[in-house]
């Protein structure tokens, strides 16, 4: 199944107000530390980067870890001065690269 | 799960000084108020369950809204080649009145298995398993056009007797700990089994997302744990047993809102 991922944006952008941006990828994080039921360990699947870019430019970044739940869930604000676009990128085990293009069309 | 284990063993030992309950009586066995599912929830799961952007069952219902449209089958049929491109619009109320004997069916079914017949009949593709990530996305985008509307069970002869049914083993012992549904679902609902609230068992937001699965799942797969908790063995998949309870649970909803996607702990 493709990598599914979610991005919400406020309705209204204005300009130089911060806006929240949340964002859900679907992903396993499965840890590396359980055993499967032959009582092997499981290999790490983890999505270990965030990137946020307004217009390629890098607005708000986090690295995440094994002890994340799965459907990593993170919530953050930006600002912007004028339009463009906000592009939201996963990076993780098992090549996993997925990007969502949003377009910020600011308010009036 | 040692912990689990003492936790069950004290409820079990708290079940067994309650007095048996007549069938009669368990259908009313209910005195304090109705609480709908997201009620008895911590206000950050309300809150996660309320809150669209915040609910990852909306990761399930992306895909189903993907799959509303995409032909499958040799017949190439979608689901919106007979039902519209608007599922909330043409699929409103469908999911209140499940499990249901739809006409023409040899057995009652769930919405999940009325969904698998119509891929067989209309689309000629195979059944999905059940648990299936898109049989349980299909079904809850269907229970999502139900939103907020009152669960009201099929009615009908056959029905009826599924329900009786249900309401038989709703109030059956079970297991190892020898509890049946209606001891901690109704007698010592809003108590709490060590740090977690009793819930009084509302099937009302499922699909949903449970935390503990970290997947969405289904109301069978919920009920399956639950029977695995008072050490019974569960029944074997697809059994009417599963679907008798859920066409119970729907008659003890009754006129409660649908509420799904749940998020539930």
């Amino acid at each position: 199944m493709a990598t599914r991922a979610l991005v919400y944006l406020p309705p209204t952008l204005r300009a130089g107000e911060p806006f929240e941006v949340r964002v859900t990828l679907q992903h396993p994080m499965e840890t590396g530390f359980r055993p499967n039921e032959n009582g092997s360990l499981l290999p790490r699947n983890i999505a270990t980067r965030f990137e946020a870019r307004i217009d390629g430019q890098l607005a708000f970044a986090a690295d995440l870890y094994p002890a994340i739940a799965a459907n990593p869930y993170l919530a953050f604000w930006l600002r912007t001065e004028r339009n463009g676009t906000l592009d939201c990128q996963w990076w993780g085990d098992h090549g996993l690269a997925h990007t969502e293009r949003r377009p910020l069309v600011l308010a009036g | 799960m040692p912990g689990l284990r003492a936790r069950l063993l004290v409820a079990a030992a708290a079940a067994a000084s309650l007095a048996p309950l007549s069938p009669a009586a368990q259908a009313q066995a209910s005195p304090a108020p109705r609480l709908a599912g997201w009620q008895e929830l911590s206000p950050a799961l309300q809150a996660m369950q309320r809150d669209d952007s915040q609910n990852p069952a909306w990761l399930w219902l992306a895909d189903a809204q993907a799959a509303w449209a995409q032909p499958a089958g040799p017949a190439q049929q979608s689901c919106a080649t007979c039902h519209g491109p608007h599922p909330q619009a043409s699929m409103a109320g469908v999911a209140a009145r499940y499990p249901a004997w739809p006409a023409g069916s040899p057995a009652p079914l769930n919405l999940a298995g009325r969904i698998n017949q119509c891929r067989q009949q209309h689309q000629q593709a195979s059944p999905l398993p059940p648990d299936h990530p898109e049989l349980l996305g299909l079904t809850l985008l269907i229970a999502t056009a139900s939103r907020g509307q009152p669960v009201a069970p099929a009615p009908g002869p056959q029905m009826d007797g599924l329900r009786q049914q249900g309401a038989q083993l709703w109030g059956q012992r079970l297991g190892q700990l020898n509890l049946a549904c209606t001891h901690c679902h109704d007698q010592l609902a809003g108590r709490q089994l060590a740090g977690a609230r009793i819930p009084q068992g509302r099937a009302t937001g499922y699909p949903a997302y449970r935390l503990e699965w970290q997947a969405l799942g289904s109301l069978q797969r919920r009920l399956r744990a639950c029977v695995t908790g008072v050490r019974a063995q569960p029944w074997p998949p697809g059994a009417q047993e599963w679907l008798a309870l859920e066409a119970w649970m729907a008659q003890r909803d009754a006129g409660m809102g649908v509420e799904a996607p749940g998020v539930r702990p």
